[in-house]
C-alpha cells in the first residue's frame, strides 16, 4: 500500500516511500490485483490493537458487499468510472467500502478519475440548511481573530456576509482555548444568527470535551467539533476515543436546535497527523488518512474536511502533493459517504502559492466538493497560514454554475446582499439591514 | 501602481471596520475578484514571508552585533559566539527533515564538547537559530537579549551564562542538546517561528529546565509572537525572567509551569457584545 503511493514528503519522513519511480509502478501492479475482499480478511492495524480498526470490521456491510465482493482493486477503479455505476449505486455501496479499499483504489486513480468519481458521489447533511446538492459549493465563514476580539470577529463575519459566505459553518478558531471562552463566542454567533435571521450554524473549533462542558453549562451549541485521526494512538494523542464523540453526538441531539436536520457533529482530518503523532503503524499517511473518514461517518456530520495544506512541507511538500492529497481525501471521504469539504490551503514555509490554491480550488468545485472556507483576503492572521477568500468561493461559483446552499441563496437575496444568488452577483450597494449597524458603528466608537 | 479609483472597482465602506482587525477586510472587488492593488499588496506580503523562509541568516553580521552587547552588559559571556550546525545540510533539507533540524551534526557536537571541559557549569545557555525566518533574528535576537541582560543583571543571585551559541538549520530541540554538552541548567533558545503573510518577522522564546537530547514539547515553555507589533521585546523579557526564576525554584520547566506573569482571566470577563449586536445593546 505505502510504496504504491503516489510520492509526498511525510512517507519518505515514515520511511514508508517506494525506493524509487519504477518500484511505485510495480507496488501499484500488484496492489490492482490484489481482492477487494482480503482487506477484509487482513487488517492493516490489527483489531484486538486498534478500535478503528474494530469500527471498520464491525460496522461492515456484508450484504451490500456482495455487488463488489469478486472485484480486485484494479477491476474496482473501472467499476467506479464505468457508466453503469451512479450515484444510487455508490449509494447502495457505501457501507461495504472499508477505508483501506478506498485507500487502495485511489492509488492507482488518475487525478481525473478522482474527480469524475467523487462528483458521481452524493452525500447531503441538514442542520439549519442543506449542504451537499448537485450543483452547490458552500462555505464555512472563518472570522478568527488573534484575540478573539468580539469586534474583530464581528467585522470579518460581516465582511464574509456580505460577500455571500458563510453557509455551510461560521466557525471559529479560537485563539485561547477554555471552557469559558468557547461560551462567549458561541453566545455572539448565536445572538448574530438570530438577529439577522441567518439560516447557518455556529461552531466553536475547541476540543469535543470543551464543547461538552459547555452544553452542560445551557451554551448555544449547534455543532460539536473535533479533529480526528485515522488509528486509535492518534485520537488518543487528541485525548478523546470514540465513546466521547458519541456522548458528544448525544448531547449535541438532545438541544435540538437543528431545524431541517439533525447532522450535529463537525470533523476536520488531514494526512500527517498520525505520523506526527507517531500513531501510524507504519502505514502511509493517505491510508491513515481514509481510515479517519470512518470514525466520521459513525457519528453522521454535518461537515468533514481535510486540512490539506496546513501540516507543512514535511508532510506534503509543494503544491503538486497538496494539490493531489486534497483530491485523494475527497474522493476517499466522498466514496465512504462523508460529506466531505476542504480547507485548500499552505503555509509560508510549503514550496505552494496562490496558483497552487487556485488550482485546487476549482478541481475541487468541479468534483462536487461539498464547502471550502472563506476567510478575509485568503489571510488568516490567527493561525498564520493561508486558505481560499471570499472572492475565491465566488470566482468558483460563477466560473461553474455553482450555488450556497439553498435557504441560504434565498437568505442572501432577502437580505438584498446578493440581487441574483446563483449567478453569484453581488449588489453595489450596501444592504439596509448592514448600513444601520455600520452607522451606528462610527457614532459610538 | 494600478489604481482602484475607477468605475471597474467597487469599494467596500465597512473598510473601517479594520479599526477592530488586521484581518483583510472590505478589499472591495472588480466583479467577484479581488482588486490589482490588493492583489498585488498580498502578493509582496507572500514574497516576504518567502524571503524569511529562504534567505539564509547572515551570521558574520549577528555575530558583530552580539560581541558588541557582549561588551555592553558584564553578565553576558565574555567568549564569542559559538557558531554550530545541525545535521540538515541545507534548507531543503531542513524543511522535509525536522528530525535532523533537532541534531547537531559531528563537527559541531565536537566542537561543543572541547567546552564543557575547560569551563565551570552555567546557568543558563542563550542559543539562536535561524529557524524558519531569518527576518525573526535578524530584528529580535539582539534585541531581546539586550533587553534580557538588563533584567538578568538586576536579580539578586546572577546568573552564569555560558557564550552564545548560533545554530545554522536548527529546530528548537537541538537547544536541549547543546545544552546539555555545555552542561547548563537550562537553556533558552531564540528561533524564527513559520512566518505569517502579515508577520514574517516573528521570534519564538522556548525554555527547557534540566536540558537532555530527547525531551518532548511538554518539557518545554514557549513564549511566542515577539516582535515590533507582536508582544515587545521588553514585555517578552519579563515572562523570560518569571519563566526562569520559577523553573529554578520548582527545577522543573514545561507544562509543571504555568504562565501568570499576566491575568489573562481578566479578558475573559468581557461581554459577548459586539458591533453587529448594537440594536440589541
Amino acid at each position: 500500500m505505502a510504496k504504491a503511493t503516489p510520492a509526498r514528503s511525510g512517507d519518505r519522513l515514515a520511511g514508508v516511500i517506494a525506493a524509487c519511480a519504477e518500484d511505485r509502478v510495480i507496488a501499484q501492479m500488484t496492489l490492482a490485483d490484489v481482492p477487494l475482499k482480503q482487506f477484509l480478511n487482513e487488517a492493516l492495524i490489527p483489531y484486538e490493537l486498534d478500535e478503528v480498526t474494530r469500527l471498520i470490521i464491525d460496522e461492515h456491510d456484508a450484504e451490500a458487499f456482495k455487488e463488489i465482493s469478486h472485484l480486485t482493486v484494479g477491476d474496482f477503479r473501472n467499476w467506479l468510472l464505468a457508466d453503469e455505476t451512479d450515484s444510487e449505486t455508490l449509494a447502495r455501496v457505501r457501507q461495504a467500502i472499508t477505508p483501506e479499499m478506498a485507500a487502495a483504489v485511489s492509488k492507482i486513480m488518475r487525478n481525473q478519475d478522482l474527480i469524475l468519481v467523487a462528483q458521481k458521489c452524493r452525500v447531503v447533511t441538514r442542520f439549519r440548511n442543506t449542504v451537499g446538492l448537485p450543483k452547490r459549493l458552500s462555505t464555512r465563514l472563518q472570522p478568527n481573530h488573534p484575540t478573539d476580539d468580539m469586534n474583530g470577529i464581528a467585522a470579518s463575519i460581516l465582511d464574509g456576509l456580505l460577500y455571500g459566505s458563510g453557509d455551510a459553518v461560521i466557525g471559529i478558531n479560537p485563539a485561547t482555548d477554555n471552557v469559558a471562552q468557547a461560551t462567549r463566542l458561541l453566545k455572539m454567533m448565536a445572538a448574530v444568527i438570530e438577529e439577522y435571521e441567518i439560516p447557518t450554524q455556529s461552531c466553536v473549533l475547541t476540543h469535543v470535551t470543551n464543547t461538552l462542558e459547555c452544553i452542560e453549562n445551557n451554551a448555544p451549541v449547534d455543532l460539536v467539533f473535533q479533529s480526528i485521526g485515522g488509528t486509535e494512538a492518534t485520537n488518543s494523542s487528541f485525548g478523546f476515543n470514540l465513546a466521547t464523540l458519541q456522548e458528544a453526538q448525544d448531547a449535541a441531539l438532545s438541544l435540538k436546535r437543528g431545524t431541517v436536520g439533525n447532522n450535529v457533529m463537525y470533523f476536520e482530518t488531514g494526512q500527517g497527523s498520525a505520523l506526527s503523532a507517531d500513531a501510524h503503524h507504519g502505514l502511509d499517511q493517505q491510508t491513515c488518512e481514509a481510515r479517519a473518514y470512518a470514525v466520521a461517518r459513525k457519528f453522521n456530520p454535518f461537515l468533514v474536511n481535510t486540512v490539506v495544506g496546513f501540516i507543512g512541507p514535511e508532510y506534503l511538500f509543494d503544491g503538486k502533493e497538496i494539490i493531489r492529497a486534497g483530491l485523494e481525501d475527497h474522493f476517499c471521504a466522498k466514496l465512504l459517504g462523508v460529506p466531505m469539504g476542504c480547507d485548500v490551503c499552505y503555509t509560508n514555509h510549503a514550496e505552494a502559492d496562490q496558483n497552487d490554491m487556485d488550482n485546487l480550488l476549482t478541481l475541487l468545485a468541479t468534483a462536487g466538493c461539498s464547502f471550502v472556507m472563506g476567510i478575509p483576503g485568503s489571510d488568516d492572521i490567527m493561525l498564520n497560514y493561508q486558505t481560499t477568500s471570499f472572492h475565491d468561493a465566488l470566482y468558483a461559483r460563477r466560473v461553474l454554475g455553482l450555488g450556497a446552499a439553498p435557504e441560504y441563496e434565498q437568505w442572501l437575496e432577502k437580505m438584498a446582499i446578493m440581487s441574483d444568488a446563483r449567478g453569484a452577483r453581488l449588489n453595489k450597494h450596501l444592504p439596509a439591514a448592514f448600513s444601520q449597524t455600520l452607522k451606528l458603528t462610527s457614532t459610538k466608537h | 501602481m494600478t489604481s482602484n479609483k475607477n468605475n471597474s472597482v467597487i469599494a467596500n465602506p465597512w473598510k473601517t471596520l479594520r479599526q477592530f482587525t488586521d484581518a483583510r477586510i472590505g478589499l472591495g472587488r472588480s466583479g467577484v475578484s479581488v482588486p490589482t492593488q490588493e492583489l498585488l499588496e498580498f502578493q509582496l506580503a507572500h514574497a516576504r514571508a518567502r524571503d524569511a523562509v529562504h534567505l539564509p541568516l547572515n551570521f558574520d553580521a549577528l555575530t558583530n552585533e552580539l560581541a558588541k552587547t557582549s561588551e555592553q552588559f558584564s553578565i553576558l559571556s565574555s567568549a564569542s559566539p559559538i557558531k554550530v550546525h545541525s545535521q540538515a545540510i541545507d534548507r531543503m533539507t531542513y524543511l522535509q527533515r525536522p528530525d535532523l533540524g533537532r541534531k547537531l551534526d559531528e563537527e559541531s557536537r565536537l566542537a561543543l564538547q572541547g567546552k564543557e571541559e575547560t569551563l565551570k557549569p552555567y546557568d543558563l545557555a542563550l542559543v539562536v537559530a535561524d529557524g524558519l525566518s531569518a527576518t525573526a533574528i535578524e530584528k529580535n535576537a539582539n534585541e531581546f537579549i539586550q533587553e534580557l541582560a538588563v533584567l538578568l543583571s538586576s536579580t539578586n543571585e546572577p546568573w552564569q551564562l555560558a557564550p552564545i551559541v548560533l545554530v545554522e538549520q536548527g529546530r528548537v530541540a537541538i537547544a536541549d542538546e547543546i545544552g546539555a554538552l555545555l552542561n547548563a541548567r537550562a537553556t533558552l533558545i531564540m528561533i524564527g517561528e513559520r512566518p505569517g503573510l502579515s508577520s514574517p518577522d516573528s521570534l519564538g522564546l522556548y525554555l527547557t529546565w534540566a536540558p537532555e537530547p530527547g525531551l518532548k514539547d511538554d518539557r518545554r515553555n514557549c513564549i511566542s509572537n515577539v516582535r515590533k507589533a507582536g508582544l515587545s521585546h521588553r514585555d517578552a523579557a519579563q515572562k523570560t525572567l518569571y519563566l526562569l526564576t520559577e523553573a529554578k525554584r520548582l527545577n522543573v520547566s514545561g507544562v509543571a509551569i504555568k504562565d501568570r506573569s499576566d491575568n489573562t482571566d481578566s479578558i475573559i470577563e468581557k461581554s459577548e457584545g459586539s458591533f453587529l449586536l448594537f440594536s440589541k445593546q
